[in-house]
């Protein structure tokens, strides 16, 4: 599997990602590209917008670097099948380039929120997520304040019917509630698919759960899906 | 030749920062406030051959920024004021 990781002014988990992405490509890192180059490596088989804050969140979170010159790149990309996998602040610069649907708002609790959360896996029909089970609960940590999916009913409805829904906030043992709404995110939602499912976009850090040492390594079926559907 | 983007979240969409100005203004005893909703003003100052073209011009290059950047038309609408 050929990765690339886009880091741009303010992203600070790029170094996590490669991380993960490392450990289940046996042993070879991604590429690293900045927000500045034009062009991506020739070849690629995804692509990674990590989390962080690009460009101290101005205007709104993720806005300034949808609109950076790698984006063009990324986009052209994207629409000729290379996956993408875009997180917390990677899932916001993805809504505001277009490449998902919706937006990301300020948290219902107006609070920066950092804990472990529980997310209930709403298909395995997708090569992100084929190693875990449907219904599946996984334990993984969120950092964000603007972490609020917002979309209208028609197309959030559209989004169930087509099986695009990737991860809702649930309680440990899969129950999906207002309880159990993180952040205020339309039907519980924590990341969804494009229409060709070949982009994914999740506010919470599976990357932050695949070592031990770190608290749970629930995040790894991620990366480990990632790289047998694309190796 | 100045223009002046006013964004504001769309009907609908909550705004929990409008919410908590609300309350805000509530515990200060302005008991008759209503609904608040906050959204931003974004002042751009017109330089160049785009400040001397006629407003309907100007007006639509401007539109064209804010429909390109300053607003995210999933959530938030906008109106153009020009200015001097």
């Amino acid at each position: 599997m050929k990765a690339a990781i886009v880091t741009f002014p303010g992203s600070n988990r790029e170094r996590d990602m490669r991380m993960a992405l490392t450990k289940v490509n046996n042993g070879k890192p991604p590429i690293d590209v900045w927000h500045g180059d034009s062009d991506l490596p020739a070849g690629l088989d995804l692509i990674v917008l990590p989390g962080g804050f690009s460009y101290g969140d101005y205007l709104r979170c993720g806005a300034v670097a949808a609109n950076s010159p790698i984006m063009r790149a990324v986009k052209a990309r994207a629409d000729a099948g290379v996956r993408v996998l875009a997180v917390c602040n990677g899932f916001q610069i993805a809504c505001e380039a277009g490449l998902l649907p919706g937006a990301l708002m300020t948290n219902a609790s107006l609070q920066f929120i950092c804990r472990d959360v529980n997310l209930r896996i709403e298909t395995t029909q997708s090569e992100f997520t084929k190693k875990y089970r449907k219904g599946q609960t996984i334990r993984v940590p969120v950092a964000h304040h603007d972490g609020n999916y917002t979309l209208d009913t028609d197309s959030v409805k559209r989004l169930e019917d087509e099986d695009r829904i990737a991860f809702r906030y649930a309680d440990a043992l899969g129950n999906v509630a207002a309880t159990t709404n993180l952040n205020g995110s339309v039907a519980n939602i924590a990341g969804i698919y494009n229409a060709k499912k070949t982009v994914l976009g999740l506010m919470p850090h599976p990357e932050n759960a695949t070592d031990p040492v770190c608290g749970g390594t629930d995040g790894l079926g991620l990366f480990e899906s990632i790289a047998e559907s694309l190796s | 030749m100045k223009a002046r983007v006013h964004v504001s979240l769309k009907n609908g969409v909550l705004d929990p920062q409008g919410k908590a100005i609300g309350n805000a203004l509530h515990s200060l005893g302005f008991a008759d406030v209503g609904e608040v909703r906050q959204g931003k003003l974004i002042e751009l100052e017109l330089t160049g051959a785009l400040a001397a073209k006629p407003k309907a011009e100007i007006e639509a290059a401007v539109k064209d920024m804010a429909q390109k950047l300053l607003a995210n038309m999933v959530i938030e609408n906008f109106s153009v004021e020009l200015v001097g």
